[in-house]
């Protein structure tokens, strides 16, 4: 078994617990009423189903770094909404401890008709912090995302490039215990990925969990101890981070 | 459950996405605050006259219905005040459609946020009620500075009666929109239902006539229906705060108005807890369901 259940020398509590997870999507392929109708008439099928995930179950140790791996479609994402409590298990369960915050498609909550400064308070305060750790951090953040003297200015007046920095920087700067990561590589061009990684580095050395999703396996598999591999819904392989890529490579 | 698990020690877990309800969105209510300052804000950017069209719309309203029932129909001249009486009621109406109707397509337009971060999705409904209050209480301050020029001297009771009938509304609104709201995110149809609701709403209570005339017609215990109507109640109050005291005392007003008005309060809250009962039951689809 794993490091976390071994009973002689207790090593860090677990930041993540997952038990028997489980993950079923309704697909409708009728979208009224009447498409109902004619659909059961005819005898076709109103809806199938899908499973995300099959009876997934780890611990990720406070201060561990993850990668969960897999192909498109594999279950990762939903893993991921899973932690963060944006969807609800089917069966099982997840608890975490601590504040949880998600690099997840990092910009969501951002508005176009609002200054950079606006949206900074707006989105800090989505991912869960009070305004007095906004005002402390709020310099940090400005000078992280690069925007300067455009902080005032409309955000659907800054480039694409400006847009993802600022929204990533306000998502990193956020106060947090565990940190899930899906795409960061995606973000601003190669010295922002770089200062990314950089800082994400340091919030694991300040020991902050990691949970990350990425399709970029030298990364990940540098950045991160562990990886969890997830295939067709279930857990494949589940161990050093580099045995883990070679064992998705194989697949 | 047991095997591996079992020795760990669970005490500061959570459970992620597992939220208090509205009770969450007062201890995030800085996140409140910014987002209805966000939407107050964004709401008429973009247009020459900005905020004036809030005042724009309840005045052409007012004007419509005013020459429609008010000169055409004579009601101008068998309720005395017509124009006080007419406004007040208004208001009322259109604090409840703009609420209902906004907080009912809240969690739609909120899509992107709530597929991606959980965060306590009641946030929604409630700050669009709060937005619409916002935009609600300029034309409130307006009805009572024209009270207080033709003559009226404000008391403790009515001031009283008044916040009461907006307590009611607010309460109604969000409990409805939280009701809405959450079916509507499976099923478009709601926000539609929501716009016949809206329309019967400003017919059924006394905002155009005067409730005597209600009473004239219909059986006392569908009266009684009429008159638990939160939505009436609501407006009742107001017409006793503001209109009532611009009379000579002529016009009765409904009896038992506090006593209706309480009763409307408990059937507010009582929408208020029903909507959040089932918005709990669908909460947990809404981010696979948008």
């Amino acid at each position: 078994m794993r490091r976390t259940s071994d009973g002689a020398a207790p090593g860090p509590r677990p930041s993540i617990i997952a038990r028997g997870l489980s993950k079923r999507f309704l697909l409708r392929h009728t979208h009224s009423l009447k498409e109902s109708v004619i659909a059961a008439l005819r005898r076709k099928q109103l809806s199938s189903t899908f499973d995300a995930l099959r009876d997934v179950s780890f611990d990720i140790a406070e201060g561990e770094s993850v990668a969960l791996l897999g192909l498109n479609g594999s279950g990762k994402s939903t893993l991921l909404k899973l932690i963060s409590g944006v969807l609800q298990p089917d069966t099982g369960e997840v608890l975490t401890r601590g504040r949880v915050a998600g690099l997840i498609e990092v910009g969501a909550g951002f508005h176009p008709d609002l200054s950079g400064r606006e949206n900074i308070y707006l989105n800090a305060a989505i991912l869960g912090m009070d305004q007095r750790e906004i005002d402390a951090r709020f310099d940090d953040i400005v000078e992280f995302s690069e925007i300067g003297r455009f902080i005032d200015t409309e955000v659907k007046h800054y480039s694409s490039g400006m847009f993802l920095r600022l929204a990533f920087s306000v998502a990193i700067h956020t106060e947090v215990d565990i940190l899930l990561v899906d795409e960061i590589l995606s973000v601003g061009d190669e010295p922002f990925q770089r200062k990314c990684l950089t800082r994400i580095r340091q919030l694991h050395a300040e020991g902050k969990t990691l949970v990350v999703v990425s399709h970029d396996l030298d990364m990940v598999s540098d950045l991160c101890e562990r990886g969890i591999l997830i295939n067709g819904g279930s857990v494949l392989f589940d161990g050093e981070s580099h045995a883990a890529v070679a064992r998705m490579r194989a697949i | 459950m047991s095997g591996a698990g079992a020795a760990v020690d669970l005490t500061g877990f959570v459970r992620p996405g597992a939220g208090a309800g509205l009770v969450d969105v007062f201890t995030r209510r800085y996140l409140l605050w910014l987002l209805v300052r966000k939407e107050v804000q964004i709401r008429y950017r973009g247009s020459a006259l900005g905020w004036l069209w809030s005042y724009v719309k309840p005045v052409t309203q007012f004007l419509v219905f005013f020459l429609a029932l008010g000169v055409f129909l004579q009601l101008n001249g068998s309720i005395p005040s017509y124009p006080i009486y007419l406004f007040s009621g208004l208001v009322v109406v259109n604090l409840f459609s703009e609420a209902f109707g906004n907080g009912t397509r809240s969690l739609v337009d909120n899509a992107a946020l709530i597929k991606k971060i959980y965060l306590p999705r009641e946030l929604f409904p409630v700050a669009t009620t709060l937005v619409a209050l916002v935009n609600f209480l300029p034309q409130v301050v307006v009805l009572g500075v024209v009270c207080l020029i033709v003559g009226w001297t404000p008391s403790l009771v009515q001031v009283a009666g008044i916040v009461l009938g907006i307590v009611i509304l607010v309460v109604l609104a969000t409990g409805l929109s939280m009701l809405f709201g959450s079916v509507n995110v499976s099923f478009r149809d709601a926000q539609n239902f929501v716009e016949l609701i809206v329309l019967v709403a400003t017919w059924a209570s006394p905002v155009l006539y005067r409730w005597d005339m209600v009473a004239q017609v219909l059986p006392d215990w569908a009266l009684v229906v009429y008159q638990l109507n939160p939505l009436t109640a609501a407006v009742e109050l107001l017409h006793a705060g503001f209109w009532y005291p611009t009379t000579d005392g002529s016009a009765a007003l409904p009896p038992n108005l506090i006593v209706n008005g309480l009763w409307s309060l408990l059937i507010a809250l009582g929408v208020l807890a029903l909507g959040q009962f089932v918005f709990r039951r669908l909460e947990r689809r809404f981010a696979q369901d948008l």
